[in-house]
C-alpha cells in the first residue's frame, strides 16, 4: 500500500511538472506580451521605453531562467505580480477561491445526488419506459452547452421573478444564498449529473449480469437487499473514478457559468486574465487548477484502493 | 466491420435477411434512437452545405434599420443586434460548426492513432514518454487547454481547430494503445511476423483495421464534445472570431443583456448547438452499441 501510494506522488509530481513547462512555453510561442498590448493602447511605440518595462517586467531574460524564476518564486511563497493591476497574484486569486469552491462543491453534490439514483433506477428498469425516457433525458443533459443552460435559467427568472440574481458575496437571507449559489450549480451540475446516471448506469448493469447476484436471488434475498447490498456497493467503484474525473470537466462549465451568472470567482478570472495576456495570473491560475485536478485523482485513486483490496496487491 | 460477426446476430434476432437493404432496414427498426440521431446529422451536413440556398439573406449584411426585430414573415428568427437575419447566421453557422467539428476531431483522431499505435507497438522508453505526455496533456480540463491554446495562439479558424484537437489527442491514444496491446498478442501477428513481415507493415495492415470499430465510436463521440468546445471558446470571445458566423459567439453577443427584450436570440442558437450535440450523441450511442460494447458508458 505504502508503495502505491509512493508511486502514485511521484507520478503527480512529474505530471505537474510537465505542465508547468507546457504552460509555460505556450503562453509565450507567440510573438507579442503585455508590453506590446500596453503600449498598442498608448498609441505610441518608442523602443527605449519598451525595452526598459521588458527589463523591469523581467520579460527580456531568456525563457529558462524567466521558468526558473517562475518556479522558484512559487516554492518561495512568492507568486508574482499581476501586470493589469500590478497587485500580487496571490492578492488577486486568493479571495476568489471560496467562491468557486462553494459552486463545485454544489455541483458535485447535486450531480452525486440526482446521478446515482437515477442511475441505479435506470439500470434496475432497464428496458422499460422509464429506462428509456431517463437516458434520453441524461443524453440531452449532455448535449445542452452549459453557458446556455445558464442563459435559460436567467431568461426564466426574468420572467417569473422579474429580476436576475445578482452576486452578493454575503447573502443576507436564505433565498437570497439559493438564488446566488444553488442556482448557478444546478446550471453546472445539470451536465455532471447526465453523465454521472450514464455511468452509474452502465456500472449497475454489467453488476447485475454477474453470477453472485443470481447466487444471492436464488438464496432468496429481497430485491432491494440484492439491488443495494450487493450490487450497488460494487457498482460504486467505477462512479467513485468517475466524480473524481469530472472534478476536472467541473471547471469547464464553471469557466462559462461564472460569466454567464457574472460570479467573480477564478475561473471567470482566467478568462479575463487571458484576454489581456497577464501572464503571472494566467500561469499560476492554471497551475492551480492543474493541482486540483491532479490531486483528486490521487485522492480518488486511494480511495479507490482502500475499497478494493485487488488494486491494493495486485497492480 | 470483419471483427463482428453479424449474420448470426441477427438470424438470433429473427431477422428474415442478412443482406444490403434489408439488413440496414433492421438495424434502422432495433436502434430507433440511432436512426434519429443519423437523420439530424445528416440535416446537419445537409444545411451546412446547402448554406447559400436556403438563407434568404446575406449572414453578414448590416441593417440597423431593422435593429432587434423579432420573429416575422420578413425574417422567420428575428435579427440582431446589428440588423443581421438570425436565421442566415444559423444555417452558416452550421458551416462553421460543422467544420470545426470535422476538423479538429479528424486531426486529433489521426494524430491520437499514429501516437497511440506507435505506444502500443513499440512499447519500451517510447511508450514510457508518449504515455506520460498523454497523462500530463489529460490533467487539464478540455476547455481549459483549448482556451490558453486559442489565446496564445491568437484567433482564427485554423488556430480554433488545432487548439480543440490537440486535447483530444491523448484519449484516442490510450484507446488505440489498449487496443494494440491486446492485438499485437493475437495469432495472426506472430503469424505474420513468422514469415517475415516487417513490423511496420504489421502495423499497418493486420493490426491497425482492428482498431477501426472503437475508433470509430470514438469519434463520433467526440465529434459533440468538439462542437461544444468550440461553441464554449466563441461564447467567451476566444473562439472563431468577428466575420464567420458561429453560434457560440451569437449567444455571447446576446448574453445578459438582450435575454429580457430579445429572447429570440438566445434561444435559436442554443437551440442549434444542443440539436447538433444531441444527434451525434444518439447516433453514437447507438454505433458503440453496435459496433464495440464494451465501451459502455
Amino acid at each position: 500500500m505504502f508503495a502505491y501510494i509512493v508511486r502514485r506522488l511521484a507520478l503527480m509530481l512529474v505530471t505537474l511538472f510537465g505542465i508547468s513547462v507546457i504552460i509555460f512555453v505556450l503562453l509565450r510561442v507567440v510573438p507579442g506580451n503585455i508590453v506590446d498590448i500596453l503600449f498598442d493602447a498608448a498609441g505610441f511605440v518608442d523602443p527605449a521605453d519598451k525595452a526598459n518595462l521588458e527589463k523591469e517586467l523581467g520579460l527580456s531574460q531568456p525563457i529558462v531562467v524567466q521558468y526558473f524564476n517562475w518556479i522558484g518564486g512559487l516554492f518561495r511563497g512568492d507568486f508574482g505580480y499581476s501586470y493589469v493591476s500590478e497587485k500580487p497574484a496571490l492578492q488577486e486569486i486568493l479571495p476568489r477561491i471560496p467562491i468557486t469552491a462553494k459552486l463545485a462543491g454544489l455541483a458535485l453534490l447535486f450531480s452525486a445526488s440526482i446521478g446515482i439514483p437515477l442511475g441505479v433506477i435506470s439500470a434496475v428498469h432497464q428496458g422499460t419506459k422509464l429506462d428509456y425516457t431517463l437516458r434520453v433525458i441524461s443524453l440531452s443533459g449532455l448535449s445542452l452547452p452549459s453557458f446556455w443552460l445558464g442563459l435559460l435559467i436567467l431568461m426564466a427568472s426574468v420572467s417569473l421573478v422579474g429580476a436576475m440574481p445578482i452576486f452578493n458575496p454575503n447573502p443576507k437571507t436564505w433565498t437570497e444564498a439559493f438564488a446566488i449559489y444553488a442556482v448557478p450549480a444546478m446550471a453546472v451540475g445539470f451536465r455532471s449529473a447526465a453523465l454521472t446516471m450514464r455511468i452509474t448506469r452502465s456500472s449497475m448493469l454489467e453488476i447485475l449480469r454477474q453470477d453472485y447476484i443470481r447466487t444471492a436471488r436464488a438464496k432468496g434475498a429481497s430485491e432491494a437487499s440484492v439491488n443495494y447490498h450487493h450490487a450497488l456497493k460494487n457498482a460504486v467503484l467505477p462512479v467513485i473514478t468517475v466524480i473524481g474525473i469530472e472534478a476536472a470537466f467541473l471547471i469547464g462549465g464553471l469557466i462559462v457559468t461564472e460569466t454567464v451568472f457574472n460570479i467573480p470567482g477564478i475561473a471567470r478570472f482566467l478568462v479575463e486574465a487571458l484576454r489581456w495576456r497577464d501572464y503571472p495570473i494566467v500561469q499560476n491560475l492554471v497551475m492551480f487548477i492543474a493541482v486540483v485536478v491532479v490531486f483528486t485523482n490521487f485522492v480518488v485513486d486511494l480511495l479507490y484502493a482502500a475499497i478494493d483490496p485487488r488494486i491494493r496487491f495486485g497492480d | 466491420m470483419a471483427v463482428i460477426n453479424y449474420d448470426s446476430e441477427l438470424r438470433r434476432a429473427g431477422a428474415h435477411a442478412t443482406q444490403g437493404w434489408r439488413r440496414l432496414a433492421f438495424l434502422a427498426q432495433r436502434y430507433v434512437l440511432g436512426t434519429f440521431g443519423l437523420v439530424i446529422m445528416v440535416l446537419f451536413v445537409w444545411t451546412a452545405l446547402s448554406a447559400d440556398l436556403i438563407s434568404r439573406y446575406d449572414p453578414l449584411t448590416v441593417d440597423s434599420a431593422n435593429r432587434l426585430a423579432p420573429p416575422s414573415a420578413a425574417h422567420w428568427l428575428g435579427t440582431d443586434s446589428f440588423g443581421r437575419d438570425v436565421w442566415a447566421r444559423i444555417i452558416h453557422g452550421a458551416r462553421i460548426s460543422l467544420a470545426v467539428g470535422i476538423g479538429s476531431t479528424a486531426l486529433g483522431a489521426s494524430i491520437g492513432v499514429i501516437v497511440g499505435l506507435i505506444s502500443g507497438y513499440l512499447s519500451g522508453w517510447v511508450d514510457l514518454v508518449f504515455q506520460r505526455i498523454t497523462d500530463i496533456l489529460q490533467s487539464l480540463p478540455l476547455l481549459v487547454l483549448a482556451l490558453v491554446m486559442t489565446a496564445a495562439l491568437g484567433p482564427s479558424l485554423h488556430n480554433v481547430i488545432i487548439a480543440i484537437a490537440i486535447p483530444l489527442i491523448p484519449t484516442v491514444s490510450r484507446v488505440i494503445r489498449a487496443n494494440t496491446l491486446a492485438l499485437r498478442e493475437q495469432p495472426f501477428v506472430e503469424a505474420a511476423k513468422s514469415i517475415g513481415m516487417s513490423e511496420t507493415r504489421i502495423a499497418i495492415r493486420h493490426v491497425l483495421p482492428n482498431t477501426l470499430a472503437p475508433l470509430i465510436v470514438l469519434a463520433t463521440a467526440q465529434l459533440g464534445s468538439t462542437i461544444l468546445t468550440e461553441a464554449s471558446l466563441s461564447f467567451l470571445g476566444l473562439g472563431i472570431p468577428e466575420p464567420y458566423p458561429s453560434w457560440g459567439r451569437m449567444l455571447s453577443e446576446s448574453a445578459a443583456e438582450y435575454v429580457r427584450t430579445a429572447p429570440w436570440l438566445v434561444i435559436f442558437p442554443g437551440v442549434a448547438i444542443s440539436l447538433a450535440v444531441f444527434g451525434t450523441n444518439l447516433f453514437g450511442d447507438a454505433l458503440r452499441d453496435i459496433l464495440d460494447p464494451r465501451q459502455r458508458g
